[in-house]
């Protein structure tokens, strides 16, 4: 069996004149959670849905279990769950005769009363579907897609209009997937979710991948975003400097502190996040790296500034 | 194709369920046609030729109602919703949901025709079908025509608010138009042309032959071929037009 769960190279998607998908290569491996980001109608869904079937490609080779979704072969639905990033269920249905149902279409479906307890839906196994709040809702469709026990699930913004607490439960959901061995594509717009349970993320803009990797790992290695040094100078002022290089910049910094006999009060250096670097490469003004490393401004003037 | 078969059982079962618990859906398409039964049936309670007439038509009505405008309604919500296109992300095969779907409307069909044969019989002295073979196959052909053209149709309604409007614009003016309430014996001549092009109109000539007239299938088979080729039409359409999702405005 092959070690990816998903390989794409060379997608494209012309809808008409419009190309919105403009030859997107990335693999996702067995195993692992996968996070694609970006704006909207940059191309996310549109990639989705090709792997999920729902569409079909204009170019390029894509394999999902080994199988070609556009041929949307049934052991490949069996083996896949997807929450669609809107879909209804038909109103007057129960939770438990949603589930038992849908389990039923699959060759070894879980039980029933496992992926209640599982997706939070404990008390309203037989709540009617239209009386449940959106976030019950968007369970029992993570629910639903999971019942099939699926080795591969497909996650369109799972978490958007979720409360606080819902959304860390549905991440450890998400988590207690991974360690039963489950693939995970996920799409999200939230960056701190992408950074919380992706092992992965891609970056897609104007239907292409403007950069991959671990989140963690994006800031460091992609050099598209820089870190963030802050400290009070000695008028009190709050100086905020961006540099690819901290070592030397908290050399020259406190080296010139310390011959001027002062400190660096509340200096912090910050790793440039994942939210730096999708915010940066979204923003379509990716002009920065021409600025001097010296360039100091007061906080909140030129950086914030380009924060919409 | 067991498999494709107990799927579409189930589908089938789980649709009944939804049906008897949503009691508007149940009341428009089930309860409404029975009303008018009453109320016409009261109206004319003593005038035979009338009941002659309306108890086939609101037999061919209740066929159209409760295949074209259930079936219209329901592919348009189901597909605004996205149930159709979470559905189809599953492995059912399509072929078992869209049986279980039909049988669903069939069985309301089956069960109208059954009720207002019965009370053809007991309330209103038309007696029992004097063509049983007849009524059968033009129920069964009937079915076929307006479930194929609300399928058909439902590609053409926009979005579920606007179903109502839609439906009732061809539903109503083809009910009355065709002959369900009066004798198109006394139509203009051009209202009869219109009712001789639709399949309603040859529904209710066949259910009336085949309930109160007595007239025979080989007496109608110019009323079927009419029907059929609907049946045909609609066929092609709703299998042309068809799609999981709702198209993007």
């Amino acid at each position: 069996m092959s070690e990816l769960a998903i390989d794409v190279r060379g997608l494209r998607k012309s809808y008409g004149e419009f190309e919105a998908v403009r030859g997107i290569d990335f693999e996702v491996r067995r195993g692992e959670v996968f996070g694609l980001l970006g704006p909207n109608g940059a191309g996310k869904t549109t990639t989705v849905e090709i792997l999920e079937g729902y569409r079909e490609r204009s170019a390029g080779h894509v394999s999902v279990l080994g199988f070609d979704p556009g041929r949307r072969p049934r052991e490949l639905r069996a083996r896949v769950g997807i929450v669609l990033q809107s879909t209804g269920l038909y109103r007057h249905i129960r939770v438990r005769e949603a589930l038992s149902h849908f389990g039923s279409m699959y060759p070894h479906p879980r039980d029933v009363d496992e992926v209640i307890a599982l997706t939070g839906l404990e008390g309203k196994e037989d709540a009617v579907a239209r009386t449940l709040s959106g976030g019950q809702l968007r369970r029992l469709d993570l629910a639903l897609a999971l019942v099939g026990d699926p080795e591969l699930v497909f996650l369109d913004e799972p978490t958007t209009g979720f409360d606080p607490a819902a959304r860390r439960t549905a991440w450890d959901t998400i988590r207690s997937l991974r360690d039963l061995g489950k693939t995970v594509l996920l799409t999200t717009h939230y960056l701190d979710e992408a950074q919380a349970i992706a092992d992965r993320v891609a970056i897609i803009k104007d239907g292409r991948i403007a950069i991959e990797g671990a989140p963690d790992d994006l800031g460091s290695n992609g050099g598209v975003a820089r870190y963030r040094v802050v400290y009070r100078n000695g008028t009190g002022r709050d100086i905020e400097q961006e540099t690819d290089d901290p070592t030397t910049l908290l050399h020259e910094l406190t080296g010139a502190a310390l011959a001027r006999g002062e400190r660096l009060e509340g200096l912090s250096v910050a790793r440039p996040t994942l939210e730096d670097v999708y915010l940066e490469l979204t923003s379509g003004q990716a002009d920065e790296a021409a600025a001097p490393i010296d360039d100091a401004a007061p906080l909140g003037s030129r950086r914030r500034g380009k924060r919409r | 194709m067991t498999e494709v078969a107990t799927l579409a059982w189930r589908q089938y079962r789980l649709e009944r369920r939804l049906f008897w618990r949503n009691p508007s859906a149940a009341f428009f398409n089930f309860l409404l046609p029975l009303l008018f039964l009453t109320f016409f049936g009261a109206a004319f309670h003593s005038d035979h030729t009338e009941l002659r007439i309306i108890v086939p038509g609101i037999a061919a009505m209740s066929v159209m109602s409760t295949t074209f405008t259930a079936l219209a309604f329901n592919m348009t919500f189901l597909r605004e919703q996205g149930v159709l296109k979470r559905i189809r992300g599953t492995p059912m095969p399509g072929i078992s949901y869209l049986l279980g779907i039909a049988g669903n409307a069939v069985t309301n069909t089956a069960l109208q025709v059954v009720i207002i044969t019965v009370a053809g019989r007991v309330f209103f002295g038309t007696g029992w079908p004097r063509e049983w073979v007849e009524l059968i196959v033009f129920v069964i052909v009937g079915v076929v025509c307006f479930a194929s053209l609300g399928v058909a149709f439902s590609h053409v309604i926009p979005n579920f608010d606007s179903a109502p409007a839609y439906v009732n614009a061809v539903f109503l003016p083809v009910v009355a138009v065709s002959g369900v309430f009066f004798d198109t014996a006394h139509s203009p001549g051009f209202m009869k042309g219109i009712a001789e092009a639709l399949p309603l109109y040859h529904l209710i000539a066949g259910l009336s032959g085949a309930m109160v007239k007595g007239t025979n299938l080989s007496q109608n088979v110019s009323a079927l071929g009419v029907i059929a080729a609907w049946a045909v039409l609609g066929t092609v359409f709703a299998v042309r037009g068809f799609s999981w999702e709702q198209r993007r405005a």
